[in-house]
C-alpha cells in the first residue's frame, strides 16, 4: 500500500508517463548500444503499448474529475503546465486508439528497413507521438507552442524520410513552411489573448475580460493558424503534397491525428478559452468548412495517385467537421444549448471516425506500396485476388468513408444532417436561407465521396491487374493485418454502437457547450432529440441485411442450386480485349472534371494517332495555387531580392549596418 | 406489438413478391403505348424462374466480391422495401431506419452494384459504374432534399411520422411540396434506369448505364439483381405515393383498414406504373453528359423546396 500511494494516480500524470516513455524509446534506439531486437522490430510493438496506454488514459479521463500538474521545466517563471479534461481526454482516446492500430502495423510496415533508417524513423515517429499527446495536455500558451513545434517539426522529418527524392524534399519545405506561417498566426492570438497581464497560462486566460473586437481577431488567427494545419481552403496546399509523401504509417498519423490536433486547438481556444462568442464567427467557419468539404471532394475525385486521393479525401472530411464547428457556434450563440450539443456530438463523432477510416485506407495503400511498388492507380488494378486480406479490410474503410451504414461513417453524417433539419428554430432569418444550402451541401459532398470510393477502390483492387507483375504481389504480414484489423473493426463498433459512444463522449460535449443529448432512450435506439423525431438503430438495420442476405442465399441454394460455371468475360466479340481498356483513374474521374472544371486546370498531353508507343498524360492542377501562392512567392522573392541588395558579404558593411542601427535607434528612443 | 410484427413481415413479403408485378405493369403498358402486343404482366416472374434454373456463368477472374454483390443488393432493397409503409403505417421496424437512413440503404445497394461491375475488368463494367455514380452523385442529395422537405413539413425524420402528418393535414397548398414532387419524380426516374436518363430495354453501348453493369451477371445472380430492380421500382412508387399521396394508409396497427389501405395502394401503383410508362412513352433519352443538367435541375427543384419552406411556410 505504502508504494502504491507513491504512484502517480492521477490520469495526467499517467499521460506525462506515456509522453516520457515514449520521448525514452524513441532516443534509447539511437544510442548504439542499443539492443538489435530493439533496433530491428521491437521498436513499434513497444510504442504501440504506449498508445494503448494513451487511450486507456483518456477513457479514464472522461470518467474521472479534470486534474492537472505542473512540471519543473520551462521558462523560469512559466512552468510547463499541464491539464487533463474532458476535451483533452476525448482526443487522447482518439490519438491512442488510432495510433495503436497504426503502430502495430508499422511494426510490420517497417520491417526492412535497415537498422540507421529505422532507429532514426522510430525516434521521429515517437516523438511525433509524445508531441501531439502534449499538445492536448498543455495548460499554457508556451507549452502549446512548444508542443506544437516539435509536432510540426518531428512530422517534417517523417515526411521526408525519403528525403533524396526531390519531390519528397519540396513537400516537406511546403509543409514546413505553411504550418510556421501557421504558428506565427497562433502565437499572435495567444498574445492577443493574454489581454496585457503577461500571464500565458490558460487559465489567466479564461478570466481576460476581452473586447468584441479582440476576440474577433483573436478568432480570426486561430481560424487562420489552425486552418493552416488542418487543410482548409485556400490554406490547403501542403496536404496533398505532404501526406503522399510520408510513409503509409505516417501519412496515417497525420490525417488521421494530426489534422485533429487543430480542431481539438480550435475548440479549445473558441469554446473553452475565449469567454465570448460572437454569431457570425460560427457562419464564417460554415461557410469556409463547406468550401472546403466540396473543394477537397472534387479534387479527390479527379486525382490518379491513390495517397493524394486520399489526402484530399483528408481536405473533404476536415470540412464537413469545421461546418459542424460553424454550426455549433451558430447555435451556441442563438442559445440553443440541445443542439449545439447535437452537431458538437456529430463533429466530435466524425473526428473518431475520420481517425479509423483514414487511418485504414492510409495503411491499406501502404500494403499496397509495398507490394507493387506504384502509388498511380493507373497501373494497379485486381489486387482482390492477390491481396484478399488487404483488399476486404479496406473495403471495411471505403464503405465507411462513403457514408454508408451501418457503418461509423454514416453515424456522425446522419448525426449533423440531423442538426440541419432541426434549425427552423434559428432566431436570424438569414441563418434560415444559408441552412437548406448548407444542407445541400453537405449532402452533395456525402454523395461525390461516394463517388471517389467507388474509383478509389475498384481501381486498385478490382477489375484485371493493369501490369503483368502485379501477379506476384504478396499479402500484408501479419502484423499488418493486425493493425488494419484493429482499425476496421474500430469502424464496425463505431458504426454498430452509436449510442454507447455518444454517451462515453458526453463529458466533453458538457464542458464545451453546458448541454448535452438528452439520454435515457433505449439502448438500441440512437434517438439525438426524441423517437418520433428521429431514431436509427444500426444493430437491428445490420442485423436486417444480415438475416436477409443469409436466408436468400440458403433459399436459393435449396429451391434452386448453386451451380457455377467459369468462362471468359463476354467481349462483345472483339477478342483482343486487354486490361488497359477498363477504365483508368483518369477516365473514372474525367465527368467530375468535365462538370466542375471552373475550379481545375486540366493538363493534358494526348498522343498522336500514329504514334507507335502512345503515352497519355493528365494532371489536374488546383487553380488556387496559382491565384494564392504563386503571387505571393513573387511578392516575396522581389522582396528577398531586394533584400539580397543590401548583401555584400564584405564585413565592413556590416559593420556600418550596425551602426547606423544603433544611430537610428537612439534617436529614436530620444 | 405482435400485430406490428405480423403486419411487418406481410408487407414486406409482400412487396418483394408484387415488385416484378409492377415492373411487368409498366412493361406491358409501355408496349401498349408503343403500339406493340405487350408481354403477359406476369412475363418478370418467368424471366425470374427461368433465370434461378440456369447454371451460373462466371468470368474466371471473378472475385468473392462479384458473387456476394447480388445477395448484398437484393437484402438492401428488401430491407428498403420493409421500411416504407405500403399498406401500413405503424411498423415496429421502422424506427431503425429513418429517411435518411433509407437514403443510405439505396446508396449501399448502388456501390456494391458498382464495386461488382468493376470486378471482371471489361471496359463496359468499369463504363457503367462511373456512369452511375455520376448519376448517383447528384441524385442522392436531390433525393434528401426531397425528404427533408417532407421532414420539416412533419417534424421528423421518420417515415411513419411523416406520412401520419402528411395524411392528416389540412388540404392545404404547400408549394414547397410541389417543388419536391417534381424533384422526386425526376429522381426516381433517374434511380430507376428509366428514361429519359437511362432506357431498360437497351444494349447500346453510347447510352446504357445499368444494363453495362451488369452484363456479366447471368442466372441467379441476374436474376437477383433483377428483382432487387425490380423491388426499387416498388419502394420509389410506394415512397411518392408515401409522401405525396398518402391518403388511404391504416395509419394504426389494426387489420380491419387493411383491406381497403391494400385496394388504394394496388390502384395508385397502377396508376403511378401507367404514368411512368406513359412519360417514358412520349419523352427520348437524354445524352450522357445532359443528364448531370437533368439531375441538377432536380438537386435544385429540391433546394428550392426546402427554401419556400424556410421562407413561406415556417
Amino acid at each position: 500500500m505504502e508504494i502504491l500511494s507513491l504512484l502517480p494516480h492521477e490520469p495526467v500524470q499517467w499521460a506525462w508517463g506515456v509522453v516520457l516513455f515514449w520521448l525514452a524509446l524513441g532516443f534509447t534506439i539511437q544510442l548504439p548500444q542499443a539492443s538489435r531486437n530493439l533496433r530491428s522490430g521491437l521498436v513499434f510493438p513497444i510504442g504501440a503499448l504506449g498508445a494503448l496506454a494513451v487511450a486507456g488514459i483518456g477513457v479514464a479521463g472522461l470518467i474521472l474529475p479534470t486534474s492537472v500538474m505542473i512540471l519543473p521545466i520551462g521558462l523560469p517563471d512559466l512552468l510547463f503546465h499541464l491539464r487533463l479534461d474532458a476535451l483533452s481526454a476525448f482526443f487522447m482516446v482518439l490519438l491512442g486508439s488510432a495510433a495503436f492500430g497504426v503502430t502495430v502495423y508499422a511494426s510490420g510496415y517497417f520491417r526492412n528497413l535497415t537498422a540507421g533508417p529505422l532507429a532514426l524513423l522510430a525516434m521521429w515517429y515517437h516523438v511525433f507521438l509524445a508531441s501531439m499527446v502534449m499538445v492536448m495536455l498543455a495548460d499554457d500558451a508556451y507549452t502549446f507552442m512548444v508542443s506544437w513545434e516539435a509536432m510540426a517539426l518531428s512530422s517534417y522529418f517523417l515526411v521526408t524520410t525519403d528525403h533524396k527524392i526531390p519531390e519528397i524534399r519540396r513537400a516537406g519545405f511546403l509543409y514546413l513552411l505553411i504550418a510556421h506561417v501557421g504558428s506565427i498566426a497562433l502565437l499572435l492570438a495567444f498574445g492577443l489573448l493574454q489581454g496585457g497581464h503577461g500571464d500565458y497560462t490558460f487559465n489567466a486566460m479564461r478570466l481576460v475580460e476581452i473586447t468584441p473586437y479582440w476576440a474577433s481577431m483573436v478568432y480570426l488567427l486561430a481560424l487562420f493558424g489552425f486552418g493552416a494545419k488542418a487543410g482548409l481552403v485556400p490554406l490547403h496546399v501542403w496536404l496533398p503534397e505532404a501526406h503522399p509523401a510520408a510513409p503509409s504509417p505516417v501519412s496515417a498519423l497525420m490525417s488521421g491525428v494530426m489534422l485533429k490536433t487543430a480542431i481539438y486547438g480550435l475548440l479549445r481556444l473558441t469554446f473553452d478559452l475565449l469567454n465570448i462568442r460572437i454569431a457570425w464567427w460560427g457562419t464564417l467557419a460554415l461557410a469556409l468548412g463547406l468550401v472546403t468539404a466540396l473543394y477537397g471532394v472534387i479534387f479527390a475525385a479527379v486525382q490518379s495517385d491513390m495517397k493524394r486521393l486520399l489526402a484530399w479525401s483528408s481536405i473533404e472530411n476536415i470540412g464537413v467537421i469545421l461546418a459542424a464547428f460553424g454550426l455549433t457556434l451558430i447555435f451556441y450563440t442563438d442559445g440553443k444549448g440541445a443542439l449545439a450539443a447535437l452537431t458538437l456530438t456529430a463533429l466530435l463523432y466524425h473526428a473518431l471516425n475520420h481517425a479509423f477510416f483514414k487511418g485504414l485506407l492510409f495503411v491499406g495503400t501502404g500494403s499496397v506500396l509495398h507490394a507493387t511498388g506504384v502509388r498511380n492507380m493507373g497501373y494497379l488494378g485486381g489486387l482482390i485476388r492477390f491481396m484478399p486480406w488487404t483488399a476486404w479490410l479496406t473495403l471495411v474503410g471505403a464503405l465507411a468513408i462513403a457514408g454508408l451504414p451501418p457503418l461509423n461513417g454514416f453515424v456522425s453524417e446522419w448525426l449533423l444532417l440531423q442538426a440541419f433539419l432541426l434549425t427552423p428554430s434559428l432566431s436570424k432569418p438569414y441563418l434560415n436561407m444559408i441552412i437548406p444550402v448548407a444542407a445541400a451541401t453537405v449532402a452533395l459532398a456525402a454523395a461525390l465521396a461516394a463517388y471517389v470510393m467507388v474509383k478509389f477502390y475498384g481501381v486498385i483492387f478490382l477489375g484485371q491487374p493493369r501490369a503483368p507483375t502485379l501477379q506476384e504481389a504478396h499479402d500484408a504480414g501479419w502484423a499488418e493485418r493486425l493493425g488494419m484489423v484493429w482499425l476496421a473493426g474500430g469502424c464496425v463498433l463505431l458504426g454498430l454502437l452509436p449510442t454507447q459512444v455518444i454517451l462515453w463522449i458526453e463529458p466533453a460535449v458538457r464542458m464545451l457547450v453546458w448541454d448535452a443529448l438528452p439520454s435515457g432512450g433505449h439502448w438500441l435506439f440512437l434517438t439525438p432529440v426524441s423517437s418520433d423525431r428521429a431514431s436509427y438503430a444500426p444493430l437491428i438495420f445490420f442485423a436486417v441485411v444480415a438475416g436477409v442476405l443469409l436466408l436468400t442465399f440458403f433459399w436459393v441454394r435449396r429451391i434452386y442450386h448453386g451451380r457455377v460455371r467459369r468462362s471468359d468475360p463476354w467481349d462483345c466479340g472483339y477478342p483482343e480485349q486487354d486490361a488497359r481498356m477498363q477504365d483508368s483513374a483518369e477516365g473514372f474521374g474525367q465527368p467530375i472534371r468535365q462538370i466542375f472544371e471552373v475550379f481545375i486546370q486540366a493538363e493534358r498531353d494526348t498522343p498522336d494517332p500514329f504514334e507507335r508507343k502512345p503515352r497519355y498524360r493528365g494532371a489536374s492542377v488546383d487553380k488556387l495555387w496559382f491565384i494564392f501562392y504563386a503571387p505571393i512567392a513573387r511578392v516575396v522573392n522581389w522582396l528577398s531580392d531586394q533584400a539580397g541588395r543590401m548583401q555584400h558579404g564584405r564585413i565592413q558593411w556590416y559593420l556600418i549596418y550596425s551602426f547606423a542601427t544603433l544611430i537610428v535607434l537612439l534617436v529614436f528612443t530620444q | 406489438m405482435s400485430t406490428g410484427i405480423v403486419l411487418q413481415f406481410a408487407q414486406t413479403l409482400l412487396a418483394v413478391l408484387l415488385a416484378p408485378l409492377l415492373m411487368g405493369w409498366v412493361n406491358q403498358c409501355r408496349a401498349w403505348l408503343q403500339g406493340r402486343s405487350a408481354p403477359p404482366i406476369t412475363q418478370p416472374y418467368r424471366t425470374l424462374r427461368k433465370l434461378f434454373h440456369k447454371d451460373a456463368v462466371i468470368a474466371h477472374n471473378a472475385s468473392p466480391l462479384f458473387r456476394f454483390a447480388p445477395y448484398m443488393i437484393f437484402a438492401c432493397m428488401a430491407l428498403a422495401a420493409g421500411i416504407v409503409p405500403t399498406i401500413a403505417n405503424d411498423l415496429p421496424f421502422s424506427p431503425a431506419a429513418d429517411v435518411i437512413a433509407l437514403v443510405g440503404i439505396f446508396a449501399l445497394a448502388r456501390v456494391f452494384l458498382a464495386l461488382a461491375a468493376m470486378d471482371i475488368g471489361t471496359s463496359f463494367g468499369s463504363l457503367g459504374a462511373r456512369r452511375e455514380m455520376l448519376v448517383a452523385f447528384l441524385a442522392e442529395p436531390a433525393l434528401l432534399m426531397v425528404f427533408f422537405t417532407a421532414s420539416l413539413i412533419s417534424h421528423s425524420t421518420e417515415l411513419p411520422v411523416i406520412v401520419t402528418a402528411l395524411a392528416h393535414r389540412d388540404f392545404a397548398i404547400y408549394p414547397s411540396l410541389a417543388f419536391a414532387g417534381v424533384a422526386f419524380w425526376m429522381v426516381s426516374v433517374a434511380e430507376n434506369a428509366r428514361i429519359p436518363v437511362d432506357n431498360p430495354a437497351t444494349h447500346l453501348e453510347l447510352t446504357m448505364i445499368h444494363e453495362a453493369m451488369i452484363l456479366e451477371y447471368s442466372a441467379r445472380h441476374l436474376a437477383l439483381i433483377e428483382w432487387a430492380v425490380a423491388l426499387k421500382l416498388f419502394t420509389y412508387s410506394a415512397l411518392g405515393i408515401a409522401l405525396f399521396m398518402p391518403w388511404g394508409i391504416a395509419v394504426q396497427g389494426s387489420f380491419a383498414a387493411l383491406p381497403l389501405a391494400l385496394l388504394a395502394m394496388l390502384a395508385k401503383l397502377l396508376l403511378g406504373g401507367a404514368l411512368l410508362a406513359f412519360i417514358e412513352a412520349i419523352s427520348a433519352k437524354v445524352r450522357l453528359f445532359r443528364v448531370p443538367e437533368f439531375l441538377g435541375t432536380a438537386f435544385l427543384l429540391a433546394v428550392l423546396g426546402m427554401l419556400i419552406h424556410f421562407l413561406l411556410e415556417v
